[in-house]
């Protein structure tokens, strides 16, 4: 029972956990605002777009790719928002509406191309990003901010917790996407494929998996959460600023990683990535709360847990890829 | 080039017609004829293209300028070239400029070292950067772009931590002459970089690790059967990259006189695995050419100068260079020549030439 429950699928998982745990306690021992759940809610918050943006990032990796544009489609998103608000009078539900559905039709074009010619989602992607930013400087080279009561409405909002601290609308939506994105992988069809796909993509071929059709929808999926993250970081912020973002794929890509999932696919948990990102914005809290360090210990903290999780999964997964190759 | 990629060709294009055939051998054709292209159209919407005058001893006009911009970049897509040989990609040329250059500045700073000694420690510096990420790649066997991936994120941050956060000024008569003096009528850096990219084309064209390069990326397993040490040969071309990067970084940094952690080197990355792209190497590895890679350098930098002077904004640039990626990937994609192939095959009577 123990040895199935700490399997090499779980132990990356269960070492994401313990990481989060042990940063967030030796934050609680150090600083007794850390124990305030002002820091949790404030934590939800914040990095509520970056694991929004990451949960379409796990499904991607998930199935053996990888999709650089993320970034570029939260800076595009935003100035869509802000300009369909501001000059065409949209409600900025229209206009969340209006850019989710660019994003995934986007992320599906991207997806098609990688499929349809075969080529390598990350250069396909790498194009995808150049001509997001591009569109998004061409739509408007300035900040703009998004002013309209819904969004103060959605900004003012939120929910107390116990303590000091309360729950804001984007801290929900994230909450909420993360289950969708739970529901998705584990209790559907297109997630078992998705799981197939990335795992062994010719055995699954063989198997009857529709890979073309599970390869569009996977971008197409990415696409979706990455426009949501962008909705959420335009609302969040009340503006949108074309150069917004810039490096979010890094992250939102670290965060999957610290979450557990298997960078070859087809091993790994939406949940995982959930406190992947957690722990991302954890650092930055402890970083923000000692005052002495300063902000680029940020980037180097988390590319030394990120060459301490890839190392892990290798090391995990050397024996395990090697019975399935001898297979 | 030599024996193993021209073979690979004619097995590549052996079940082409004819006529096609004869286009597509010749893997210059298309590399050269868009950068002449961009140069054609560049000179059409501003005539005054391809004036080179004589100013103050030095030459002078917008040919000059692309050149001169492009320099750096070449130097790193080389480097990455050779990367892209082996099957791998290294994302991390931006950091590693970037922590070059914060090495430079603040040895110029704070020592007394001669120049070609701190030249010595950011090149050293560089090999270290590349050695770790071939290291990861090569003995603890991750994927590159995850593995350039950690050297990335992680980077700048090193770098800021050498600048302690600010952007280090510093004067040094040579490096200002590297990054911004003359020599006989031509940029000092262009010169210093094509000494470079010529250096690694006798060094791997010359000998026979360029083929080992070749022979690692296009079946790793295959090549250490045949004997060759492809964990080392692995190692070897991102350390080779890293240097590039290191070069690059000096040029850069000597350029503007000191060291910006965050945006030196910024996105070059990507303009570097383009130039490679659009030099006609697969990103699938076993195949690299410097000559064209620098062509592919020179025809970004060309496209990019070409929407500075043409009066575009400059917003532009970034979606032309995706529009130009999308174009060279679908020409180059396997499926879309076989797709090309079975109409041209067609309209020529399935010709077949073996």
């Amino acid at each position: 029972m123990f040895k199935s429950f700490f399997s090499e699928r779980t132990l990356p998982l269960a070492a994401t956990i313990l990481v989060c745990l042990a940063l967030y306690g030796w934050g609680m021992i150090q600083y007794r605002g850390f124990r305030d759940t002002l820091v949790l809610g404030n934590l939800l918050t914040d990095n509520a777009f970056l694991i929004i943006t990451a949960i379409g990032m796990t499904f991607v990796i998930l199935a053996g790719g990888i999709d650089l544009s993320v970034g570029s489609m939260i800076a595009f998103v935003g100035v869509l928002i802000a300009v369909l608000t501001r000059d065409f009078g949209f409600h900025p539900l229209a206009a969340a509406f209006v850019a989710l559905v660019i994003g995934s039709l986007l992320g599906g074009a991207m997806g098609w191309l990688i499929q349809a010619f075969d080529i390598q989602p990350f250069i396909i992607t790498l194009a995808g990003m150049f001509f997001l930013r591009g569109m998004a400087f061409l739509i408007n080279l300035d900040s703009v901010p998004i002013s309209h009561p819904f969004v103060d409405a959605f900004a003012a909002f939120r929910i107390p917790l116990p303590g000091k601290g309360w729950l804001s609308a984007s801290a929900l939506v994230m909450l909420a996407a993360v289950a969708g994105g739970i529901v998705i992988a584990h209790f559907t069809r297109f997630g078992r494929n998705v799981y197939a796909v990335g795992g062994d993509r010719a055995s699954a071929a063989l198997m009857g998996v529709p890979v073309g059709r599970t390869t569009v929808r996977v971008y197409a999926l990415s696409g979706f959460f990455s426009a949501l993250g962008g909705v959420i970081y335009a609302f969040y912020t009340a503006s949108s600023y074309p150069l917004a973002a810039v490096g979010v794929e890094l992250d939102a890509i670290a965060a999957v990683v610290i979450g557990g999932t298997l960078l070859a696919g087809g091993i790994g948990f939406i949940a995982g990535t959930f406190i992947g990102g957690l722990i991302q914005g954890i650092i930055q809290t402890l970083i923000a709360f000692d005052g002495s360090l300063n902000s680029w210990w940020t980037k180097i903290v988390i590319g030394g847990l990120l060459f301490t999780f890839i190392v892990m999964q290798r090391l995990l997964t050397r024996s395990f890829v090697g019975l399935r190759k001898a297979a | 080039m030599n024996g193993l990629s021209s073979s690979r060709n004619k097995a590549a294009t052996a079940g082409e017609p004819g006529l096609v055939a004869g286009f597509l051998r010749s893997r210059a054709f298309w590399p050269v004829l868009v950068l002449l292209l961009i140069l054609m159209a560049n000179a059409f919407i501003s005539p005054g293209f391809f004036e080179v005058t004589i100013v103050d001893g030095h030459l002078f006009g917008s040919l000059v300028d692309v050149v001169h911009r492009g320099a750096p970049t070449a130097l790193v897509a080389v480097g990455m070239a050779v990367v892209i040989g082996t099957r791998g990609i290294d994302l991390s040329v931006g950091a590693i400029i970037a922590i070059c250059g914060a090495v430079m500045a603040v040895l110029t700073r704070d020592t007394g070292f001669s120049p070609a000694v701190i030249m010595l420690a950011v090149m050293g510096t560089g090999a270290l950067c590349g050695l770790w990420n071939g290291v990861l790649v090569a003995f603890l066997g991750i994927q590159p772009i995850i593995a350039t991936l950690i050297l990335m994120v992680a980077g700048r941050g090193i770098a800021q931590m050498i600048t302690d956060g600010q952007i280090v000024t510093f004067h040094s008569a040579f490096f200002e002459a590297l990054g911004a003096g003359h020599f006989a009528y031509i940029p000092v850096r262009v010169e210093v970089a094509l000494a470079a990219v010529l250096l690694l084309a006798l060094l791997l064209r010359r000998t026979a690790l360029g083929l080992f390069v070749e022979a690692v990326g296009g079946n790793a397993a295959a090549s250490r059967l045949a004997g060759i040490e492809a964990r080392g040969i692995t190692v070897f071309a991102y350390v080779i990259s890293g240097l590039c990067a290191a070069l690059a970084g000096i040029i850069i940094a000597a350029d503007i006189r000191g060291a910006d952690a965050n945006n030196a080197g910024l996105w070059l990355e990507l303009d570097a695995i383009l130039s490679v792209v659009i030099g006609g190497a697969s990103l699938m590895g076993g195949r690299f050419y410097i000559g064209l890679t620098v062509i592919g350098a020179l025809t970004i930098q060309s496209l990019t100068t070409g929407i500075l002077v043409s009066g575009l904004p400059p917003q532009y640039n970034l979606i032309v260079k995706a529009a130009a990626v999308l174009v060279v990937l679908l020409l180059q994609a396997p499926r879309s020549r076989a797709l090309l192939r079975a109409r041209l095959g067609g309209l020529f009577g399935g010709k077949r030439h073996v």
